[in-house]
Order: C-alpha cells, then sequence, then structure tokens
C-alpha cells in the first residue's frame, strides 16, 4: 500500500476539526488500497472509456491559429467529457471509492455546477443519494446545472451566507460532513481541502496530462512547447500539468481570474494577489485580510471565483516551476466569442480564462513549440450569462 | 509545563466539583455589549470561554456563525477580542476559541504574546488536531498559553494516545459527530467516549457541543469534569440579553453542583 502525501512543499495538511479526521485516514486507506487493486482499475477504466468518453480528443485549432496567428494549438477536449467537463473524472473514482468503504450517502459542493451535476451523476449511476451545496449567487447565474442536478435526483440545498459563491458552498459542506460522517462520503470537486483530497483529486485528472502527452507526441513528434490551464481550485490545471511536470522544457502557464481587473481588487487570483494561510483544511495561497479573515473571490466565472487554490498549486508558484497569470472578466468574454466563431465550439467561461491567455501571449509562445490548452469544460451553461454581454437578444 | 496550562489544572483541583465553562462571541451582540455580557456570565464561570470569530469557521452551527458573523461586520478583530480579554483578568481564567488561520495571519508568537499579556489563559483551535502545528505549539508554550486539544466520538484509542502528549490545561470532549448547537443525546455513547478519554489523557475533560439544560449539565457533571455551554446561551442573549444568559448559567452551575 503506497503512502498519500499530505505536503507539497510546505503546504497542503489537515488543518479540520478532529471529528472528520477518521473519515481522512478512512478515504486515505480506502483510496490507496482501491489503486493497488487491479480489479479497480479494470471498473474505473472501463467506465472512463464507455460512460465518460474517454480518451477525450486533442485536437487541433487552426481556426483560432488564423486568428491569433501563432501555433500550432491543440486543444484537450475535456468540453466532450461526459456531462460537459473533467469534473467526472474525479466524482467518478471518488464514488467508486465511497461505494467500496460502505458510504452509501454523497455530499458535494459546486460552483459552476459541473462538479456538481458530475457527482450527481455518478450517484445515480450506483444508487447512491446526493446532496449538493450551491451558493445562492451561483444557483442563478449557472441555472442549468441546478436543473441538471436536480432531473439526476440530486437534491441542491442553497448556501446564502456571504456572497453566496463556491467559497460558502464548500464551508457548508464540510459542515455537513462533520456531522454526518460515519456514512457519508464527501465529495470535494477540486485539487484542494484537507489531505488526501487534494493528492487524490489530482491522481484521479491526472488522466487528462497522460492522455495529452501521448497524443502531442503522435500528432507532432515532440513535446509542446506551452502548456495552459485555467485554475481556479486548479483541478484541471493541475491533471493536466502532472503530464509534463518532469519535461523540463515544457513552459506550464496557470490562468487565475483577474475579475474586474487586478487592480479593482475584485478577482480571484489567489497565486498571484494572496499570501499562505488556511482555507478549507489546507494551507495554501489565499486571498485574506491583514488579520486572516478570508476575502470574496471575484469573477465572472462561478468556477473560478473562490479565495483559494489548491496547495500543489502554491508550491509549483512558489518553485517557479508553473507560472501563474490572471485574465480579466472582459478578456475571458473575449476568448469566449473567439472560440465560438472561429472553431464553433462554445468554451466553459472557466476554459475561456486559458484560451485569453493563448490570445495575449500565444504569438510568443508559438515560437517554442505547439500550445496545448486545457478545454476543461463545455459553455452550455453560460449561454445565458455570456449572452448577455455579448448583447445576444433572443 | 505552561502558565496557562497550570491556572486551568488549579481551577479544576480547587473546585472538586465539575467546573461550567460558559462560552460567548467577542464582539457579539456588538463589541461593548460583549463586554456586558463577559462581566454578567462571570459569577457562574469556573474558566469563561470567549470566541473570535472567523470568516469560514467549519465546526460552529449557525448560531455561533451568525454570531461570529455580526461581529465581522462591525469590524471586530482578534486585538479586540484580545483587549477583552485582558479587562477580564480579574476574573475567572479567560481560553478563547478561534480557527488556525487567525494565528497564522498574526503570526504565533505575536499571537500568543498579546494572549499572555492579556492573562489569556488557553486557546482552543477547532481546526488544529494534534498531528498539525508544532510551530503553533512550541510559540504557545514558550509564551505559557496552554492548546486546548479537542477529541471527538469518532477519535480512536490509538489517536486519543497521541492527544495526550500535546494536550495542556484540559481536554475538551466534542459530545457529538457534529457541528456546534445541536442536543447532545446524554447517553451510554457519550459516558463510553468520556470514560476512554479519561482512560487515555490525564486531564479533567470537559463536555461541550449542544448542552441547552441545566438537566444536560448535571447529567454530564456525573461523570465528566466539566461542561461547555455555547449555543444555547448565544441565542439567549441574542433572545433576552445578558441577564436572562447569566440567568441561565447560574442555573448550570447550579446543576452542576447539586443544588438544583
Amino acid at each position: 500500500m503506497t503512502d498519500i502525501p499530505t505536503r507539497f512543499g510546505p503546504y497542503g495538511g489537515r488543518y479540520v476539526p478532529e471529528t472528520v479526521i477518521e473519515a481522512l485516514d478512512e478515504f486515505a486507506r480506502a483510496y490507496s488500497e482501491a489503486r493497488d487493486d487491479p480489479g479497480f482499475a479494470r471498473e474505473r477504466d472501463a467506465l472512463l472509456a464507455d460512460y465518460v468518453g474517454r480518451p477525450t480528443p486533442l485536437y487541433r485549432a487552426e481556426g483560432l491559429e488564423r486568428l491569433h496567428q501563432a501555433g500550432p494549438i491543440y486543444l484537450k477536449r475535456e468540453d466532450l467529457c461526459h456531462t460537459g467537463a473533467h469534473k467526472i473524472n474525479n466524482a467518478l473514482g471518488q464514488v467508486l471509492v465511497a461505494r467500496r468503504m460502505g458510504k452509501r450517502r454523497i455530499i458535494a459542493e459546486t460552483g459552476a455546477g459541473q462538479h456538481g451535476v458530475a457527482t450527481a451523476t455518478a450517484a445515480a449511476l450506483f444508487g447512491m443519494s446526493c446532496v449538493v451545496y450551491m451558493g445562492r449567487t451561483d444557483m442563478q447565474r449557472q441555472r442549468l446545472n441546478v436543473i441538471r442536478m436536480k432531473m439526476l435526483g440530486a437534491d441542491v440545498m442553497p448556501v446564502d451566507s456571504g456572497s453566496g459563491t463556491l467559497k460558502h458552498a464548500t464551508s457548508e459542506a464540510i459542515r455537513d460532513w462533520v456531522t454526518n460522517v460515519r456514512d457519508t462520503h464527501y465529495v470535494i470537486g477540486s485539487a484542494v481541502g484537507p489531505a488526501p483530497y487534494p493528492e487524490i483529486v489530482a491522481d484521479l485528472q491526472s488522466v487528462i496530462g497522460r492522455e495529452a502527452r501521448a497524443q502531442i507526441l503522435d500528432a507532432e513528434g515532440r513535446l509542446p512547447g506551452t502548456v495552459v490551464a485555467c485554475v481556479g481550485g486548479g483541478s484541471n490545471a493541475i491533471g493536466m500539468f502532472r503530464g509534463f511536470l518532469d519535461d523540463a522544457d515544457v513552459a506550464l502557464v496557470g490562468v487565475e481570474a483577474a475579475g474586474t481587473g487586478i487592480a479593482s481588487g475584485l478577482h480571484g487570483a489567489s497565486l498571484g494577489e494572496g499570501t499562505p494561510g488556511v482555507l478549507h483544511g489546507s494551507l495554501s495561497y489565499l486571498l485574506q485580510t491583514p488579520e486572516g479573515q478570508v476575502a470574496e473571490a471575484h469573477s465572472i466565472s462561478a468556477g473560478l471565483d473562490y479565495p483559494g487554490v489548491g496547495p500543489q498549486h502554491s508550491h509549483l508558484h512558489d518553485t517557479g516551476r508553473v507560472r501563474y497569470v490572471s485574465a480579466t472578466d472582459q478578456e475571458a468574454l473575449d476568448a469566449f466569442r473567439a472560440l465560438c466563431t472561429s472553431e464553433g465550439i462554445i468554451p466553459a467561461l472557466e476554459s475561456s480564462h486559458a484560451l485569453a491567455a493563448v490570445a495575449r501571449h500565444g504569438r510568443e509562445w508559438g515560437t517554442q513549440g505547439p500550445i496545448v490548452v486545457c478545454l476543461s469544460g463545455r459553455g452550455d451553461k453560460d449561454v445565458e450569462q455570456a449572452g448577455k454581454a455579448m448583447n445576444i437578444d433572443v | 509545563m505552561s502558565d496557562g496550562a497550570t491556572r486551568l489544572k488549579r481551577a479544576f483541583a480547587e473546585a472538586g466539583r465539575p467546573l461550567l465553562v460558559p462560552y460567548m462571541m467577542g464582539g457579539f451582540p456588538s463589541l461593548a455589549d460583549s463586554r456586558d455580557v463577559a462581566r454578567a456570565l462571570q459569577p457562574a464561570a469556573d474558566i469563561l470561554e470567549i470566541g473570535i470569530a472567523f470568516s469560514d469557521p467549519l465546526a460552529d452551527g449557525p448560531t455561533v456563525q451568525a454570531a461570529g458573523q455580526a461581529a465581522l461586520d462591525q469590524g471586530v478583530t482578534p486585538a479586540d477580542v484580545i483587549a477583552l480579554a485582558g479587562e477580564l483578568r480579574d476574573g475567572p481564567p479567560v481560553v478563547l476559541m478561534t480557527c488556525v488561520n487567525l494565528v497564522l495571519a498574526a503570526g504565533p508568537e505575536a499571537f500568543f504574546r498579546d494572549a499572555a499579556a492579556a492573562g489569556v489563559a488557553g486557546l482552543i483551535i477547532s481546526d488544529l488536531p494534534c498531528d498539525e502545528g508544532d510551530d503553533i505549539r512550541a510559540a504557545a508554550r514558550a509564551a505559557g498559553v496552554a492548546i486546548i486539544a479537542l477529541v471527538a466520538p469518532t477519535t480512536s484509542d490509538e489517536r486519543l494516545r497521541e492527544v495526550a502528549r500535546v494536550a495542556e490545561g484540559f481536554v475538551y470532549c466534542v459530545s457529538v459527530a457534529g457541528v456546534t448547537g445541536g442536543a447532545v443525546s446524554v447517553d451510554d455513547d457519550l459516558r463510553s467516549f468520556v470514560a476512554r478519554v479519561k482512560a487515555a489523557i490525564p486531564l479533567p475533560a470537559v463536555v461541550g457541543f449542544g448542552v441547552q439544560t441545566p438537566g444536560h449539565a448535571g447529567t454530564i457533571g456525573e461523570f465528566a469534569d466539566g461542561v461547555v455551554v455555547g449555543s444555547q446561551l448565544v441565542r439567549t442573549i441574542e433572545a433576552d440579553g445578558a441577564a436572562a444568559a447569566a440567568a441561565l448559567a447560574a442555573e448550570m452551575r447550579a446543576a452542576l453542583t447539586g443544588d438544583a
């Protein structure tokens, strides 16, 4: 049985009420055993292939290349996963482990609703009951996903505290878990939270980077010059980056939400503008006041509207292995529109932040070799919000 | 042994009966009103527990969470609450309760230096389990502030022995797997949990979370060394004011001393 790392450099740890420590130990043990069990791998891989639709394509976006006069640009099409985003890779894996642990009740937090939908989907597949916590603001701006979760049989619990976004939904989910820990598994949706979650979520998402690396070698006969992904909590990014961390010549770029501009103070750039602190059970970069109260984040994209970030990203930021930049709401909307019209692909607003960085830096990056962008999700959930910003009147 | 830990242990030894630990949120309903609340609770309190509000508490139920948010909305800071504790140093020992990030943000040395200067005997950190925060514990020890360990019904015997290695002052037994403010069920499970704790950790065992009535307090006092009363007092303060909360605390104390 292999031990699961609890720290990434100084970051991570388990800063949680004593009540859930036993459950964290149990989850680490169960995941570790599952990983060493060929039967588990067979079942998971079969589901990833036949149910999720993996491997997802690595698609060369020539329309985008023409637009940005840069290239080659490849999109890792996580938007083509069942349920419409990479979140299902993690949700399915965790629910499989929950079943091994004999837990019958699943809870989750969600921001954009993609993780909530993925978890509701996995729970439906395995006949488990599912409760998803979601901020009231997010329920309004991601209405489609609220309806999907309910159709899938999940209870969606609105969270009214604070700004009604992902931070508050996560706190509420943890409080539920503290109360119902004996029969409930908490499926955290990003590479955040107390150990062992950041490692397990990253491990379950690492299929993205593994596939992308093999696919780009197949297509180009060389490694990419630059790999780009958006970072809220950072699960699609860490899943993608893990495929390339040991390839020193591959530049890795994470794109945080700059909201209405870093200078406005309304953003979600935890790595760019935050300081180390503890939120939701782990030590990582955090937007906070000098006294240590956690600040509200701001982003047009509910999935990036989070004041914290996964602990491995904090470590990769400190070591310099990954460069973290940011893109504003407006840049993300421009990139959203550009992908719609140049490629016929409607991206999630989260993924649009990664595309915005390509719009800004693509020409320079293109000189270093192929660019691979993680298109982490599709944008159906965002059409009302983005449509309004694009003045589409129906 | 730290100075705060000595004072706390002495409080248990000298009373020779279970202690009452009333909890109040620092800065609730307002900073000025919370001063009155503290003074009102002092006569019944053997140890007074004061919360420092954090924006994202994980172990608090709706009542304490709302009180904390009200304090934050009025701009109450950790320094304000530590200053409040300093004003209360002539009374029963004060322990503060908060979340780890406020200690980290201040810097552990500075946080415990200020707390010690205000006469604070101990600190309960609801999200610092026994295997985290060596630097925090070292800073607390150097300043003479006890870090009060929390244990839960889900804590294994093996882990209780690990807790015993870092526990100081008294050990806080979380009565239920849950957040604050529900109702405790005083049953065999709670009795056997407290017995397990006392067998593993040679410190007074205090039960908290969900203690709502003098009846709860009296029954728990038969097998534990003290009770914390939190959400019920916060609710009473909010509904009926400090004097009503003081009356409830006095009833609880009477139930613990067998005078009820």
